[in-house]
């Protein structure tokens, strides 16, 4: 029986090895590093998605009532601050936007944001984000290095200005050279500098995680109390157990 | 003032006695059933896989009631339930994590019968009810990933119903009777949600009863794999059997906040469980248009997925998939120990034991990655493994050199 799983246990680290070498080479992404409980950068953050991302993307499974709720707004807060449609507060984050006419202006329907940060993950998003170059092949004049071919326009241009990627080749594991991008330069400054720009999608990031579950932290502040109460159960149930068994050894 | 109730509490259970067999149905049960003394800590499983069941029957009831089997409204119902119903997340993320818990509980559960033989004579029956129990669970299981239909729901359900296409002459129309359309659509979704929520858990409770019929009449094994009936005394008790009551009672109470504390670890800190319990591609609502790049069906199937893609052919690869499962089936039949423990087996088994579990094991990560040349070569060597296990088990299983069986179980 031990030198079963003595055999079992040697033989697990050869996976690996397939593992990695049917690893796809992926863009690197940067690290989001959000901080959930930072309710200013959730804060920030819905500003930014309500004045740049909600006019095109929705976000219909929330609703405004709920992030009043959870930062703590009242609804007149969240009336003058967040609700730029005339919406109710009770209401959830729709656009008026039709999904033909967006069809015809992007080449295609415009993905609701409302759990797009559990799809994407919240570092490919804060690196698509920041991602944007000039590319004039382009219908909307911007390419993307995470997201090629985006049919998205980059609508926070006036905040981050506009950049050109620096190129470099590269030659891969069976030898064959290709381009990449290794980084970029800002050729036209925008309203933020680049550390800024970064501190406020770092913010978006953190409202679309916070959209993506709005009860995660519900859930991880209630988890330490149920696991501290079956903990003390268990104490409880292991005597128990001890003091019937007592008579069987 | 307590004699008076404890004498009309009596009084009660008389009269319920003389019209329903409930202190008879106690004694034979819990009181009166004597399980072996020596069960360790593989035993715990089987009570384990009883409180999965009755956690997902619960918290399903309570998603039924507020979730939409359409194809318009099946995902935002599900988003709905995580954000507009009270308490809906947890009792959505005790569903989802609840089925992955299930299948890891039910594995070392098999498992458990592996190492010390239960599934042989007199409990051939026994293990065929249980193996029924897995396949309808993956049935279960199956059709509820189609429910939130999101791109993996859809993907996956997809692929798996095209695999009945491969059959010869009926595939296609068979394929077709299934998803009730020409691609998984709202009448496939419509269908999957009556299996899910009342067909196949009603099989599944009729059959853990026969599980449990079939368990209470033969009695447990025990990791000797020696007969406890065999040695009674003069009352007709086993003299290493203990009443199932109050002693395994206590002892599973344990197991089972053991079990609580790693599953609510796992629903309140790691709920996706890093894309293993709830696929980030599953986020996506379901599009007929987009194909994902990876299309992965969820963990606990991977072992038998694997072993499908492992045969070049598509059909031969079906056949295969199925063969996985009835070779199974055939457990007890294979087996021609004169012993049933490991305990008692020489190395020839262990060794086989072992290949086995490193295959599964091997087989179930391989189901998850792309099909490179190197991953298909491991599946396939694997693949024979898994096959060589049962095939040649009544060949080594005889040949084994085994060690001497006690007379009574053995504490250790």
């Amino acid at each position: 029986m031990k030198s079963l799983f003595v055999i079992i246990f040697l033989v697990f680290p050869g996976f690996f090895a397939i593992s990695v070498s049917a690893g796809g080479g992926d863009v690197m992404l940067d690290s989001a590093d959000i901080q959930l409980d930072d309710r200013a950068a959730i804060k920030r953050g819905a500003k930014l998605f309500v004045n740049y991302c909600l006019n095109c993307h929705s976000a219909s499974l929330m609703r405004y009532s709920r992030i009043a709720q959870d930062l703590d707004m009242s609804s007149d807060e969240v009336r003058n601050q967040l609700i730029t449609t005339g919406a109710k507060v009770g209401e959830a984050m729709k656009v008026a936007i039709v999904a033909e006419d967006a069809k015809r202006w992007f080449g295609t329907t415009v993905p609701d944001l409302s759990v797009i940060a559990r799809a994407r993950g919240v570092d490919w998003l804060y690196t698509y984000l920041r991602s944007f170059y000039r590319d004039e092949s382009r219908p909307w004049g911007v390419n993307n290095s995470v997201f090629k071919d985006v049919g998205m326009p980059h609508v926070l241009w006036e905040l981050q200005g506009l950049q050109t990627p620096i190129i470099e080749s590269y030659t891969d594991e069976q030898g064959n050279t290709s381009e990449r991008i290794r980084g970029f330069k800002l050729i036209e400054k925008g309203m933020l500098s680049t550390s800024e720009y970064d501190a406020a999608m770092r913010d978006l990031v953190t409202f679309l995680a916070y959209l993506g579950e709005p009860s995660k932290l519900q859930r991880l502040a209630l988890g330490k109390w149920v696991l501290l109460f079956l903990a003390g159960f268990l104490v409880l149930v292991i005597l128990l157990k001890k003091e019937y068994w007592r008579d069987i050894h | 003032m307590f004699d008076k109730i404890s004498r009309s509490l009596g009084d009660l259970r008389e009269w319920a006695d003389a019209r329903f067999p409930l202190t008879a149905f106690w004694q034979d049960h819990l009181a009166k059933y004597y399980a072996p003394k020596n069960l360790n800590f593989w035993y715990f499983f089987g009570s384990l896989a009883f409180l999965v069941l009755v956690i997902q029957l619960l918290t399903g009831i309570f998603l039924t009631m507020n979730y939409k089997p359409t194809a318009d409204t099946a995902f935002a119902s599900v988003e709905y339930i995580m954000r507009d119903v009270n308490w809906g997340w947890l009792i959505r993320y005790m569903h989802s994590t609840g089925a992955s818990f299930f299948f890891i509980v039910i594995y070392l559960h098999m498992f458990r019968a592996l190492l010390y033989g239960s599934y042989r004579k007199p409990r051939e029956l026994l293990w065929v009810f249980g193996m029924l129990i897995f396949v309808v669970l993956m049935a279960e299981a199956f059709m509820g990933y189609l429910l939130p239909w999101g791109q993996m729901s859809f993907w996956g359900a997809q692929v798996i119903i095209s695999l009945f296409g491969a059959i010869p002459y009926i595939g296609d129309d068979l394929a077709l009777w299934i998803r009730g359309d020409f691609v998984v659509a709202d009448a496939t979704l419509n269908r999957f949600f009556a299996f899910h929520v009342i067909a196949f858990p009603l099989l599944l409770i009729g059959l853990v009863l026969f599980h449990m019929i079939a368990l209470h009449s033969v009695g447990s094994n025990n990791p000797d794999g020696i007969e406890i009936k065999k040695k009674k005394d003069e009352d007709g008790v086993p003299l290493d059997g203990i009443p199932f009551h109050p002693y395994y009672t206590v002892k599973d109470m344990v197991g089972v906040v053991v079990f609580l504390i790693i599953f609510s670890a796992v629903i309140f800190y790691a709920p996706e469980m890093g894309g293993w319990f709830l696929e980030k591609d599953n986020f996506v609502p379901a599009d007929p248009l987009k194909t994902p790049e990876h299309i992965a069906p969820l963990w606990y199937f991977t072992p038998f997925y694997a072993i499908l893609r492992a045969v070049p052919d598509k059909f031969l690869g079906v056949v295969a998939m199925g063969a996985s499962m009835v070779v199974l089936f055939l457990l007890p039949w294979l087996d021609r120990s004169p012993v049933r423990s490991i305990r008692y087996r020489g190395p020839w088994f262990k060794l086989a034991l072992s290949v086995f579990v490193v295959s599964f094991v091997g087989l179930a990560y391989l189901g998850t990655v792309a099909a490179t040349p190197l991953a298909t070569l491991f599946s396939r060597i694997f693949s024979v493994l898994y096959f060589a296990f049962f095939l040649l088990m009544p060949i080594y299983s005889q040949w084994d050199k085994t060690k001497p069986l006690p007379e009574r179980v053995t504490e250790k």
